[in-house]
């Protein structure tokens, strides 16, 4: 199959998670990952992010897949359920506003914190990076967005030597928005679908 | 005439990651404007290679009448 481009996006995702060792301020870059699939869901009404250009899935699947790094099972069916999928959604958002709020708090006065929290309960010291030269809320910012990064890949990390490769696309928070985003942007179409699907495929 | 050949089949809780388009040997699946994805019957030969990778475990394989004339 020929390639293109956007097949080599998984080398950013790598470069990007080892600058965050060097820098903490190169998390500021995650934001793209945020943002992109966000605004083509809205914009073009597709998961065109998650089909081609998530660099994740790609290293995913290139670690798990090419690699042999995967168990390649089917991952368990309270996984793959919609409770699951919307609660981790739920649950990733509240953490992530939360983050937003700590960095307000530097933004107000408080004292910055430079640490990288893993699994949201361990906390990574992470004192080697000079931030001296951005203001403290850029800064808690970005070990704030760092470790919802790290978090997420080591989970899919987790979830794709387990499972099969992609497993983190089943309860991926940017997958379940945007996936959502396009449900209610073509809400007929998505009705018709629903109600029209049927054990026996006929054509 | 009739006979049945095996089918992907896409369960309603796909979704829609586009795993399934990207292995398929005949390119005989589409994400469907970022709901789920859509087989093309005609060109899907029942492989099976979209069930293996589906991460969800959403594809099956089901038989399909087909005529033959």
């Amino acid at each position: 199959m020929k390639k293109h481009w956007y097949d080599y996006l998984w080398i950013f995702s790598s470069i990007y998670l080892i600058l965050g060792l060097f820098n903490i301020l190169f998390a500021w870059l995650g934001l793209i990952c945020f943002l992109v699939p966000l605004m083509i869901s809205v914009v073009k009404g597709s998961k065109a992010y998650c089909n081609r250009f998530c660099g994740r899935g790609q290293l995913f699947e290139l670690l798990g897949g090419k690699l042999g790094l995967s168990r390649k099972k089917t991952p368990p069916k309270f996984l793959r359920s919609k409770w699951f999928r919307y609660g981790f959604l739920t649950f990733f958002m509240t953490m992530f506003l939360l983050m937003l709020y700590n960095t307000y708090l530097v933004f107000a006065g408080a004292s910055l914190r430079e640490a990288v929290t893993l699994l949201w309960m361990f906390k990574l010291p992470w004192q080697w990076t000079n931030t001296a030269f951005v203001s403290p809320w850029v800064a808690q910012f970005a070990f704030g967005f760092y470790s919802v990064m790290l978090t997420s890949t080591v989970l899919g990390l987790v979830t794709m030597i387990a499972f099969k490769p992609r497993s983190w696309c089943v309860y991926c928070p940017m997958g379940t928005m945007t996936q959502g985003i396009c449900t209610l942007k073509n809400r007929e179409e998505a009705k018709t679908w629903k109600k029209g699907h049927k054990k026996s495929p006929s054509c | 005439m009739s006979c049945s050949k095996n089918i992907a089949y896409i369960g309603k809780d796909c979704v829609a990651c586009g795993v399934c388009t990207k292995h398929c040997p005949r390119a005989a699946l589409t994400i469907r404007k970022g709901m789920y994805a859509t087989v093309d019957y005609d060109t899907c030969v029942g492989c099976g290679k979209c069930s293996t990778v589906c991460p969800a475990g959403v594809i099956e394989m089901v038989a399909k009448e087909v005529k033959v004339v």
